[in-house]
């Protein structure tokens, strides 16, 4: 599967996407949910929770293992994909359509940190070596 | 350099996700181990376990010899093809494994060890071997293939595949088996399922496998085997129990005979050390997913009890988690312990296991 272009990505295989209002979405890539296999619970940060950049926010839980999320930049969070809680399994079937949370960050710069479709590209296939 | 079985190639060409196993590479996963997982407890699944090694053991005195080796009573083997599941202990009552043993006849028994254990339980049975009755004859089969057909359509299965396996195998009671040709057919599993463990020629187990695929028996990877087994209540060796730990501390009190005069290597040592802990059930009460080491934290009469998860994950059946803990025996069916889950200390209930058998719910 092809990484989309429109997103950025961090080393931990978290998704962000930009909104038009200036907050961002975050998800886990669809790398991420196939080393994971078949989710099965998924714990979700509390609405107005300040999160600084790469804090433990999230936990994503497989039948194999659970997994930590980091926050990819600082900000608070103004949503959460409360459908992924009774419908975990999602994230396996569109983990670019599944978003877990969404940030309004208090730092833009460190959206400039993040990979590219490219560089994400090219961590998973130095993963894969 | 990892060890393969004979299927290695069979798994590939159906896309499994292979992983290293303990020093072998196996299929985790053909897809989803979730559907693997219903499949077995709806219809059949096959899982390879040729990882898994038969030992044949042949002599005049064998009998005599796994009397004192098992700690289960192999004389509860009368009829020829009957099986016993049963722990085989160090001196000091820790277990160096647990394992099936075959009563084929008076002068031939099969055990079926773990693929972890086996090396180390081959070398410890010589051992025994030299001083106990010298004159057997003990015979790793690494050029046997195991596969395990399981689930409520398993044997139907296999009967469609082996010619003339039904009129031998459908009157086999649980823990019997049969030899017809080249088959080995016993009606044993690790899934709380129906179904056969079949042991064959490791040269014929690429086809038996794909004519089952052909049959429409789903392959079922290492994965959907242990959620399968945990739902089962089924011990895994070198997490619910090891050489530290007493089968009378890990749920097997009923697979050690103690109550005849028969002595067996580590009787003493239980006899000595009754246990203190127990393996119980749990099933959480809130949401997350308990996992192996998680702390357990009980209370019973003002007294504040750690124990610890031995295996623990989400159960499918179910929909929602379970775990084997090893703690005081003090709690009973139905209290309420904590478990630690990263920061959170989450609610779950002492429950008798099994969780599932035959695709219901007991709990």
């Amino acid at each position: 599967m092809s990484v989309p272009t429109d997103l950025k990505y961090t080393n931990s295989h978290e998704w962000v996407k930009t909104e038009s209002d200036g907050t961002v979405t975050i998800g886990v890539t669809h790398h991420a949910q196939e080393l994971l296999g078949d989710m099965v619970f998924v714990e979700l940060p509390q609405v107005g929770r300040e999160l600084k950049q790469k804090e433990e926010c999230a936990v994503a839980e497989s039948v194999k293992a659970a997994a930590d999320v980091y926050a990819p930049i600082s900000g608070e969070v103004t949503a959460i994909n409360s459908d992924l809680e009774s419908e975990p399994e999602k994230i396996n079937q569109d983990a670019y359509g599944s978003w877990l949370f969404k940030l309004n960050p208090s730092n833009t710069t460190e959206l400039d940190g993040l990979l590219d479709a490219a560089g994400y590209q090219s961590l998973l296939e130095n993963e894969a070596h | 350099m990892l060890q393969t079985t004979p299927l290695n190639q069979a798994h590939r060409d159906m896309n499994a996700k292979m992983v290293d196993f303990g020093g072998w590479d196996m299929p985790l996963h053909y897809g989803s181990q979730l559907e693997e997982h219903h499949k077995v407890r709806q219809d059949a699944g096959m899982f390879d376990v040729s990882h898994m090694l038969p030992v044949d053991i042949k002599g005049d005195n064998t009998r005599t010899f796994l009397r004192q080796l098992l700690a289960n009573n192999v004389d509860k083997l009368k009829t020829p093809g009957k099986a016993l599941y049963t722990c085989m202990l160090k001196q000091d009552g820790g277990i160096i494994d647990d394992l099936i043993v075959y009563f084929l006849s008076e002068s031939w028994f099969r055990i079926v060890v773990n693929a972890g254990t086996a090396e180390k339980d081959v070398a410890w049975i010589l051992k025994q071997r030299d001083t106990l009755a010298p004159d057997l004859e003990i015979t790793p089969r690494r050029d046997l293939a195991m596969i395990a057909v399981q689930g409520p359509n398993a044997r139907a299965k296999v009967w469609q595949v082996i010619p003339d396996s039904q009129a031998a195998t459908e009157n086999l009671k649980l823990f019997q088996s049969t030899v017809l040709n080249q088959y080995f057919i016993a009606r044993t599993g690790y899934t709380g399922e129906d179904g056969f463990e079949i042991i064959l020629p490791a040269d014929d187990a690429t086809t038996f496998w794909n004519a089952l695929s052909a049959a429409g028996v789903a392959p079922a990877g290492l994965g959907a085997r242990d959620t399968l087994r945990l739902e089962a209540g089924m011990n895994l060796y070198g997490q619910d129990m090891d050489e530290s730990t007493s089968p009378l501390e890990s749920g097997l009190a009923w697979t050690v005979d103690l109550k005849s005069e028969r002595d067996f290597i580590g009787k003493q040592a239980l006899l000595d050390s009754p246990a203190t802990n127990q393996l119980a059930g749990l099933v959480l009460l809130d949401r997350g997913v308990l996992r192996g080491h998680q702390t357990v934290v009980a209370q019973h009469d003002g007294t504040e009890y750690q124990g610890e998860i031995t295996s623990g994950g989400f159960s499918p059946t179910i929909n929602q988690s379970i775990a084997l803990a090893r703690i005081t025996s003090q709690l009973s069916i139905g209290d309420e312990v904590n478990v630690l889950v990263r920061d959170k200390k989450l609610r779950a209930k002492v429950v008798k296991y099994p969780f599932v058998r035959n695709g219901k719910v007991l709990v």
